[in-house]
């Protein structure tokens, strides 16, 4: 795409370990993100959803340079952020933010709201005066909805909702161009996630943010991404615009996925909707050969045993790593008592 | 009777900080074989509710009121007492499968345990009875699995395998409380499925607790909603999903984001947080955050019913 901001380039994540304890002689490779490859452009928001242990946090941090890429490349400008020494990435951080998951995890309790969402200024500029400081922490605190007066205040005297909003203020104030969300609302409830959705949708559009979101909750995904990368193992399924995604998905896990999330309708919950799934995910440490999905997969045929789908991109610019896209349709069905 | 019937409970914990009200003023009844669930956010007494008819609320909290089961108040039983109905009458199952299942004990001796314990069984016939409870939960190869200890599980079967305890001795009523929260969306909809079939297949009353109005519409057929420790509506499900009459219920129904709607559509947040349990406002203590609050609504609320045991407390007639 031109005109991306950051592109990612079969990017790889390995960890090694001994299996059996220090003494084993054997190490084992655990591959926790595999040749994942995508672009992001400017303002735009790409999704990316996939269960526990699909590699969707590691593939955040390696974006950052948080873990370590054990290979391939992530062009941010242009300029491959894998390898670069740890000075000139700090840099980097500037333009780059992320918001984690638990709010109140992520700020230290001993610091006041002004030091927390300070703390980016002073890291970086140092030689600002204190009350210009003062001046764009306020400003940031209205931005995401906070009481300016309330600077000197603690994160233990603010709610989940309030502290994830000083988290975003934090992430914000060196008006940064891409920031990565990692999980930032399962931790809060459904009254509060519904605010803070609605405050990362308005600050993406008014300041052009480019926006990373990783979450499992597919419905809350689709809320805020243009784009949406499916992940499975450590493996890109799909990655497709939205309104395509959640109608026709291109790949059977996706369609197992959407198909999964429970419906807040009495009507339509008591239909019994059969994901297709059989069996437990594998493990990471022991992918199934093929396709990695194969043995779970209603629609597997022998060539998905022996061979690994690339992710490949279809005429309407939708990508798919199945055998079979073409010939599946696996339109999510109208609800029965709707049609 | 009802199978259990809780009157006026309330629950308070003492802290450094002063009373907390956790519970306010809780009736409800639940007879055999029904499923009800108890929906609110984090605060909201949704668990403590249960924790408190099961004897199991933290020391320093206190329960008041009534919990009849079978017509015999929990709340003044003794110890010994209790445990005879905890675990074969009554079971529990929580969140967090991997705190609640013995680490250093393999899933036989933990299986086994109970139905000794409850039913007297023999090892071998124990035994036996657990593997095919191992089975019913869709463990596959159940009597190899038995031997295992429970971090050889994935976590989706460890809550098969907690579904499973908690069923061993065909209890009457069985609490859930948020048994698919921890889990994966596709293990979720294992697991709810589970839960709906064996619903199916025995008599057993559900009390499902959770915050995910998602799961509820498939798994129970009346609802109770709560918000900072109180009832401030019930009913079918039904009726609570199409014509919610209390402005919480109503916004609740709104802020979760669906796919069964268009994605244009916007989410509807609740202004505002929830209040502090330390500091209860009087009278409606959703009236910060609802957009319908009037100098009226500093009044206690009268209770208002609709049809087929629909119920609300709203000084609005119709509600929202």
């Amino acid at each position: 795409m031109s005109g991306a901001v950051l592109s990612v380039r079969d990017l790889e994540v390995r960890f090694t370990f001994r299996d059996g304890g220090v003494f084993s002689p054997g190490a084992r490779t655990l591959a926790a993100v595999s040749g994942i490859s995508f672009d992001l452009g400017a303002g735009e928001a790409l999704g990316i959803v996939g269960e526990t242990g699909c590699g969707k946090s590691t593939l955040a941090r390696a974006i950052l340079g948080l873990v370590e890429p054990s290979g391939g490349q992530v062009l941010w400008l242009g300029e491959n952020l894998v390898g670069m020494d740890s000075g000139a990435l700090r840099r980097k951080r500037e333009e780059l933010q992320i918001i984690f998951q638990d709010p109140l995890a992520a700020l230290d309790p001993r610091m006041t709201v002004r030091d927390i969402i300070a703390e980016p200024l002073r890291a970086f500029y140092p030689k600002m005066p204190s009350p210009e400081v003062d001046d764009r922490v306020r400003g940031m605190m209205r931005t995401v909805g906070l009481l300016p007066d309330q600077i000197n205040r603690y994160p233990h005297e603010f709610s989940g909702g309030q502290c994830q909003r000083i988290g975003i203020a934090r992430a914000l104030v060196l008006n940064p161009r891409l920031v990565i969300c990692d999980e930032p609302v399962s931790a809060l409830d459904v009254s509060i996630q519904a605010q803070i959705i609605g405050l990362l949708k308005d600050l993406q559009r008014e300041l052009n943010l480019s926006l990373l979101f990783i979450a499992h909750d597919l419905a809350v995904v689709r809320h805020i991404s243009d784009r949406v990368m499916v992940m499975y193992l450590g493996r890109a399924m799909e990655i497709a615009g939205r309104g395509n995604l959640y109608r026709r998905p291109l790949h059977p896990y996706t369609s197992a996925l959407i198909k999964a999330v429970p419906v807040p309708d009495p009507k339509l919950a008591r239909q019994v909707r059969d994901t297709g799934l059989t069996g437990d995910m594998p493990s990471v440490l022991n992918p199934p050969a093929g396709c990695v999905f194969h043995d779970r997969c209603p629609y597997r045929v022998g060539r998905c045993e022996a061979e690994a789908p690339v992710l490949r991109r279809l005429e309407n610019g939708d990508q798919v790593a199945c055998h079979r896209a073409e010939e599946l349709d696996l339109t999510i069905g109208k609800p029965s008592h709707l049609s | 009777m009802p199978l259990l019937q809780l009157k006026d409970l309330n629950v308070r914990f003492d802290t450094p900080e002063g009373e907390v009200r956790a519970v306010t003023n809780m009736s409800f009844t639940i007879d055999a074989g029904e499923s009800l669930a108890i929906v609110g956010e984090s605060g909201s007494g949704k668990t403590q509710t249960m924790l408190a008819v099961m004897g199991l609320l933290a020391d320093n909290g206190r329960a008041s009121g009534e919990a009849l089961f079978k017509g015999r108040d929990l709340l003044r039983m003794s110890a010994p007492e209790l445990n005879r109905h905890r675990g074969s009458e009554i079971a529990m199952i929580f969140q967090d499968s991997m705190t609640s299942l013995n680490p250093y004990l393999r899933v036989e001796k933990q299986m086994t345990e109970v139905l000794a314990q409850h039913r007297g069984l023999g090892r071998a016939e124990a035994r036996a009875h657990a593997v095919e409870m191992l089975a019913a939960v869709r463990i596959p190869d159940p009597e190899r699995r038995i031997r295992q200890y429970p971090h050889e599980y994935s976590g989706g079967m460890r809550q098969r395998v907690m579904v499973a305890m908690a069923l061993l001795c065909r209890p009457d009523l069985l609490i859930a409380d948020e048994p698919t929260t921890a889990l994966d969306v596709t293990v979720q909809a294992q697991i709810s499925q589970l839960m709906r079939e064996l619903r199916a297949a025995s008599n057993t009353a559900i009390v499902l607790i959770t915050h995910d109005l998602g799961v509820v519409a498939g798994l129970c057929e009346r609802v109770m909603v709560l918000y900072a420790g109180e009832v401030v509506e019930c009913g079918g499900v039904d009726d609570i999903y199409d014509r919610p009459r209390h402005p919480y219920t109503r916004g609740l129904l709104e802020s979760v984001p669906r796919l069964d709607q268009p994605e244009e559509t916007s989410l509807r947040a609740i202004p505002g947080d929830p209040p502090n349990l330390l500091a209860l406002p009087g009278g409606c203590r959703f009236r910060q955050r609802c957009p319908h609050a009037s100098d009226a609504c500093t009044e206690t609320p009268p209770l208002r019913a609709g049809g087929g045991g629909h119920r609300w407390r709203c000084f609005l007639e119709d509600g929202a």
